[in-house]
């Protein structure tokens, strides 16, 4: 295959990935913030959310694939699985498999959530705010397209949105109506712990 | 259908996608009809399951049986 | 009339009743085993905590799951503020509780007991841990004394079995149920203190006895807390099938005019004065005359309160005991409540009383126990009862709609 092509293929992709995965993180906090209006209901927000995603996992292993067989960048595929074992651009080539190693951790649980229960697929779906930051630098780090204009600008504006959506998160109180009462009513039902 | 009362937070994904089934009170949780769904109604219903951001719902096979002892 | 049973013995100024008083004049425990179960079952014993369970058929259902690993809890939280039978049972008579856990735990194959007793009901939390280090060890080895948080669903069954699982007393979602599946996941029996209690001595004196004790068809004795506008409120304890005006004689009369009974407590509902003289109070038949023993609490309201604000009173209470784990209850009762407390205060909004009748019937099984349940039941109640009282309110002069 066209060495050219690959590359132009991994970078594409990578691309791609980043502006889909920035996407699925703002939908996932719209879902917290339980966001909705009369043209756009919940399950779309949800659905959205989803199937976004799965198209940049799909979109992601392109990126991962194109790369690794680039006789170019002499990876194996180990490096796709183990981080920091590359000697192509070791470090930001290593935060980019810790990034994917994450959202495979998250995709799996959510596929099977209802095996596991929601309290187990919760606690790895936190780990979405580590695995896009740890992208987002990947991108920085190792992209050979990061200084050009056009990406500056996707990146400018998929920061620009997850952080405007993040923050908002922060500064809102829960929209769960029920989660101080309940919290507080739990305190007083607690087993107190006796020394 | 069956709810998990003490996991519903009123996300109301349920609702929006079984209205047939599903209503909302005056507070924003949902009325689940009494009844078994018919087949029809079944990917519906399905869709309302797979869709609550909390795992609150689910659908059981009717079952006659003798009361539990609480 | 008043030391039927459960109090025989000596008075209550004697205080709790020592585990060898208790053994000379009881005689030693019988063994549990499944041919007492079968003597419940005649005997007519049904659960004093308020759901009035048949107790044999409930020992039965956790048996059959029993793998000789089963759990007995005696429930004896008391939670509901108008009873006080339960703590002072556990007060004054430890042992007899104490029996009939161990008989519970033997009948089911159980090999943990846990004594959940509510942890405001200081007198009766002494007794029960004085009476523990009173038994010799073999017994002692297979009790805890576990004392319950003081809230009004603490002693919900699942609330009691998630206590000890997770340390946290809010009830949970069923099923499964605790008889099916309930400490450490396995089966277990809640029982209310009063009907072990009930227990240990039917398993002395067998069922013809129980069934003796009581009149009209009804079988047994019951507690029951009188309270309100009589003369000596107190617990007593009489023989199911015993009218009203007999139990209100015992507890001396009526101080003035009685305008109504509140029969079950918070859980229960109003009855109108004219009607409830001459009720049986037997757990079993009540519900047919359209009331509930509940937890066997007869509170008197005489015609110088005002209905409409005790009701509200109550209704404030059940809203602020939700767990607020479910929706529909916590909002739903807090919706009530005030309307109830503004109808009350003679300053309804607009449409206040057909919202009552609204909510009531958009709350009632939507929620994951039973509290709503009940609360919405004493509303309904008290709409019936207190019927012009309510319309006239309705009808007074309301602030404009908004």
């Amino acid at each position: 295959m066209n060495n050219t092509a690959l590359w132009y293929t991994t970078r594409g992709a990578g691309a791609v990935s980043l502006v889909l995965l920035s996407a699925v993180v703002v939908l996932g906090v719209l879902s917290t913030l339980r966001f909705e209006s009369t043209s756009w209901p919940r399950f779309l927000t949800t659905g959205l959310h989803r199937n976004i995603a799965l198209t940049a996992v799909v979109f992601l292993a392109l990126h991962i694939v194109t790369a690794v067989v680039d006789p170019f960048t002499h990876l194996g595929w180990l490096a796709a699985v183990v981080p920091f074992s590359s000697y192509y651009r070791t470090f930001w080539l290593g935060l980019g498999t810790i990034a994917f190693e994450l959202l495979l951790a998250i995709t799996a649980t959510s596929l099977v959530r209802g095996l596991i229960g929601h309290a187990a697929w919760r606690a790895i779906h936190w780990l979405a705010y580590a695995s896009w930051p740890v992208a987002v630098i990947h991108g920085f780090g190792t992209g050979t397209d990061t200084w050009s204009g056009w990406m500056l600008v996707i990146d400018l504006f998929c920061i620009l949105a997850v952080s405007l959506a993040v923050g908002t998160r922060l500064l809102v109180q829960s929209p769960d109506p029920l989660a101080d009462d309940r919290a507080r009513f739990r305190e007083r039902v607690s087993r107190k712990v006796t020394k | 259908m069956w709810i998990d009362r003490t996991k519903c937070d009123g996300h109301r994904l349920c609702a929006e996608l079984f209205p047939e089934r599903i209503h909302l009170d005056d507070w924003g949780y949902p009325i689940i009809a009494a009844g078994s769904i018919p087949a029809a109604l079944l990917p519906h219903a399905q869709r309302a399951v797979e869709s609550c951001p909390v795992l609150a719902l689910a659908l059981r096979r009717v079952v006659r049986q003798k009361a539990v002892a609480p | 009339m008043t030391n039927l049973s459960l109090f025989a013995g000596r008075p209550p100024s004697a205080g709790a009743e020592s585990f060898a008083d208790h053994a000379r004049r009881l005689g030693a425990r019988p063994a549990g085993n499944r041919a007492l179960i079968d003597t419940l079952d005649r005997s007519g014993l049904v659960g004093r905590g308020g759901a009035s369970f048949p107790v044999g058929i409930k020992w039965k259902s956790v048996l059959s799951r029993s793998r000789g690993a089963a759990v007995v809890i005696a429930n004896g939280a008391e939670g509901e503020p108008l009873s006080r039978k339960d703590q002072t049972l556990m007060a004054l008579r430890p042992h007899l509780v104490i029996d009939g856990a161990l008989l519970a735990a033997e009948a089911v194959r159980a090999n943990r007991i846990l004594l959940y007793v509510g942890e405001a009901h200081r007198a009766a939390v002494a007794a029960m841990a004085r009476a523990l280090a009173e038994r010799p060890a073999a017994d002692a080895r297979r009790l805890i004394l576990l004392p319950a948080p003081a809230s009004y669903v603490a002693g919900e069954a699942t609330a009691a079995v998630n206590f000890v699982n997770t340390g946290v007393a809010t009830p949970t979602a069923t099923p499964p149920r605790p008889s099916e599946r309930g400490v450490d996941g396995r089966p277990t029996l809640v029982q209310n203190v009063e009907s072990l209690a009930h227990a240990a001595l039917i398993a002395r004196n067998g069922d013809g006895w129980f069934r003796s004790l009581g009149r009209h068809e009804a079988a047994g004795t019951v507690l029951l807390t009188v309270s309100g506008a009589v003369v000596k409120p107190g617990v007593i304890e009489v023989p199911c099938g015993c009218t009203v005006d007999e139990v209100l004689e015992l507890a001396g009369g009526v101080r003035g005019t009685a305008r109504a009974v509140l029969l079950g407590g918070y859980f229960g509902g109003w009855i109108s004065a004219r009607q409830a003289g001459t009720m049986l109070l037997d757990p079993k038949g009540l519900p047919a005359a359209g009331g509930s023993l509940g937890c066997g609490i007869v509170s008197v309201l005489d015609d110088t309160a005002d209905p409409l604000e005790v009701s509200a009173r109550i209704m404030q209470h059940l809203a602020n005991e939700s767990a607020a784990q479910c929706g529909p209850c916590f909002f739903g009762l807090r919706s009530l409540s005030a309307a109830t407390t503004r109808l009350a205060g003679r300053q309804p909004d607009h449409g206040d009383l057909p919202q009552l009748h609204r909510w009531a019937a958009m709350v009632k099984g939507r929620g994951a126990c039973r509290h709503p349940d009940g609360a919405v039941s004493f509303l309904q109640s008290a709409l019936s009862v207190f019927e012009s009282e309510f319309a006239a309110a309705a009808g007074a002069r309301g602030r404009k709609a908004s």
